[in-house]
């Protein structure tokens, strides 16, 4: 039982975290390209931030002690766009013009095209940098507000990574929190057969950051992890979140060929069944 | 007789007197017209001999970090951020004055373009000092991704710049950084040509641009020929001295090798019009063309590969605007070496000869 959430509202939230995981599906189908794998492993820490975390305004973006939320590895953007959408900072109907031409939803999200998205992102291993960045900038000011960074694993490769590591510990910026979407996958494979990784915790812990790992798809245990992180004030935390790549549809779930290609329409119906009916335990009322 | 003498002696001595002055305002005027430069537009302000041996000099770097300092002091969200190499670049002046908005990231280039992206995307106005070969060498594309499609009011600061950096040698010459900024949308690009400028240009440019601005300085002293009443606004070409033959427009210290060109050019009968292109982008059209119209040539002078400078700007925007010939001076595709730097630059082709040659030459293909 977490003190953080009530049991009710996690219920809610993973509900929400199903329609989410829905419209990324159908956002990458009428797109026609785009990633599955990295964004329906997200699905559940994406509503936790926009449904929970996050003290933020859909209706005024720019305000400017909302808490910011980096995402670093962009390619997973279906994800955070349904989210936002969600949550009001635009219609849902517009999810269905991501990657399309004159659309706010770029294929890689971009700070200037919609607001809320607060940085341009894609090429990896930048996002952790600018986080520090903000961080170390509300720090100087001394707001309030926390910043926190979605990574993937596979960006762990990047220099700039370690770079920004190193200097977010240096300065202690206790003020952001990072989050690492430990699924295992990159475009070539499993991470630790491109270039291992681990151990990850390890390292993190060398470059004086505090570190708790969660299961990912564990509303409760991620918002606890928050939490706990937000009460340490010596060092900066990172929370290893270890998800399910392409969760909620089993035919895919682990498979990193999924990483970068979106399903195809016969696919994304199979797909989207397999989600409204929780794996064929309900019935759902579009069937 | 003797009061008669004395009388006309008296009489001579006051009529001598009473022109003295004005004896001497003319041999003044003429003193003045030997050492002064001819044709110097009066309105540039430079200083008053431009070929004095003993003319002062000083590092443009020098002027960006004093240029910090007058900045920080104007605005609290004036940061500066480092990478190893505070006392070179000369923002440790800022660092020893404003110690709280001082931030160093070790040799993390990279790095240093995320967090400045950051710390702009918060509020912050940063400037982010290392050698150009580093930055924007090295962190190009966070420079590009972060930055600049981010459109956010970064001041990449790029020292030594150019062979004049000397015996570092090659690898710490930057000859391609003006190229590297110039192409990225949103990128503001200003190449001082002194230490005064310098300081102007850094002032400046922490209050300028909603986008990223790129700064280039040098490493070595060179000479200090603009005063404070030059005239800088960024986007504003200068013309600093007038001519009808050909035009030469230049950036960074060998601006003065152009000025002092044109000045012995004089001599021979050659009437050189000098234009400070100081912001490469955006490039002041009006102002070369103008130029042109009167001159029919151009030569362009950088202390960068000729590819991608401020010669390629200007040849790209008289192509579709007033095509007339032109030459480059400038590093002709290939990389420095280690030496002094008035033999490098002089062994690469930017020496006041070279300019001379290249102005003749232009005037010939017309």
């Amino acid at each position: 039982m977490s003190e953080y959430i009530r049991s009710e509202k996690v219920k809610e939230l993973e509900i929400l975290a199903n329609k989410i995981r829905q419209s990324v599906i159908e956002e990458l189908v009428a797109a026609g390209s785009g990633h599955t794998a990295g964004p329906l492993g997200m699905a559940d820490i994406f509503t936790a931030f926009y449904f929970h975390i996050l003290n933020h305004d859909p209706k005024n973006p720019n305000w400017p002690d909302r808490d910011r939320l980096i995402l670093s590895n962009g390619h997973i953007c279906p994800v955070r766009y349904a989210a936002m959408a969600y949550a009001g900072y635009f219609p849902v109907e517009e999810l269905k013009t991501l990657r399309k031409f004159g659309s706010r939803l770029q294929g890689h999200p971009e700070r200037t095209a919609l607001p809320g998205v607060e940085t341009t992102s894609g090429p990896l291993g930048s996002g952790l940098g600018q986080a520090a960045g903000i961080a170390y900038g509300a720090k100087m000011d001394g707001k309030k507000f926390r910043v926190y960074c979605a990574m993937s694993d596979g960006e762990h490769e990047a220099g700039n990574t370690w770079e920004s590591a190193m200097f977010v510990g240096k300065n202690k910026l206790h003020n952001l929190t990072a989050v690492i979407d430990r699924n295992n996958i990159q475009i070539d494979g499993f991470t630790e057969n491109v270039m291992p990784l681990e151990p990850l915790r390890a390292k993190y812990e060398a470059f004086n950051w505090h570190v708790i790992d969660v299961d990912g798809h564990n509303i409760e245990e991620f918002v606890d992890a928050v939490e706990e992180a937000k009460a340490i004030f010596e060092k900066p935390t990172l929370i290893i979140a270890h998800t399910i790549p392409g969760k909620g549809i089993p035919e895919i779930e682990f498979d990193y060929d999924w990483h970068g290609k979106p399903p195809t329409p016969e696919e994304g119906a199979r797909f989207l069944k397999e989600l409204r009916t929780l794996g064929g335990k309900i019935e759902s009322e579009h069937e | 007789m003797i009061w008669c003498i004395i009388t006309a002696a008296i009489t001579a001595i006051c009529i001598d007197l009473m022109f003295a002055p004005l004896r001497a305002a003319a041999m003044r005027r003429r003193a003045q017209r030997q050492a002064k430069n001819k044709m110097t537009n009066e309105k540039a302000y430079l200083i008053k001999n431009l070929k004095d041996p003993k003319i002062e000099k000083a590092p443009t770097r020098d002027g960006y970090g004093k240029g910090l300092v007058d900045a920080g002091e104007k605005d609290g969200r004036i940061v500066v951020l480092c990478a190893d190499l505070a006392e070179s670049t000369r923002s440790h002046w800022f660092k020893e004055k404003f110690p709280d908005r001082f931030i160093e990231l070790g040799v993390a280039e990279q790095n240093m373009a995320t967090v400045a992206a950051g710390l702009a995307n918060y509020g912050k106005i940063p400037f982010m000092s290392s050698y150009a070969v580093f930055s924007p060498g090295r962190n190009n594309e966070q420079i590009r991704t972060t930055i600049s499609l981010n459109i956010l009011p970064v001041k990449i600061c790029g020292a030594h710049a150019g062979v004049s950096v000397g015996p570092d040698g090659a690898t710490h010459q930057a000859l391609e950084d003006i190229a590297l900024m110039r192409v990225q949308p949103n990128m503001t690009v200003i190449v001082p040509c002194d230490a005064v400028e310098a300081r102007k240009a850094t002032t400046a440019a922490a209050f300028c641009c909603v986008g990223p601005t790129y700064l280039r300085f040098g490493r070595s002293k060179t000479p200090i020929f603009t005063t404070e009443k030059t005239p800088f606004e960024i986007g504003k070409a200068e013309v600093f001295r007038e001519g009808k033959d050909a035009t030469i427009a230049g950036c960074g210290a060998v601006l003065h090798n152009a000025l002092v060109a044109a000045e012995e050019l004089s001599e021979e009968g050659i009437e050189a019009e000098v234009i400070n292109s100081h912001t490469i982008k955006p490039l002041d059209n009006e102002t070369i063309i103008n130029s042109v119209k009167k001159t029919k040539a151009i030569v362009s002078v950088e202390e960068h590969q000729i590819a991608g400078g401020l010669g390629s700007a200007i040849a790209e925007m008289l192509s579709q605007n007033f095509p007339v010939p032109q030459e480059f001076i400038g590093v002709h595709d290939r990389f420095g070496e280690s030496g002094d730097p008035d033999e490098l630059i002089n062994a690469f082709g930017m020496g006041v000869e070279d300019i001379k040659k290249a102005v003749k030459k232009v005037i010939g293909r017309k």
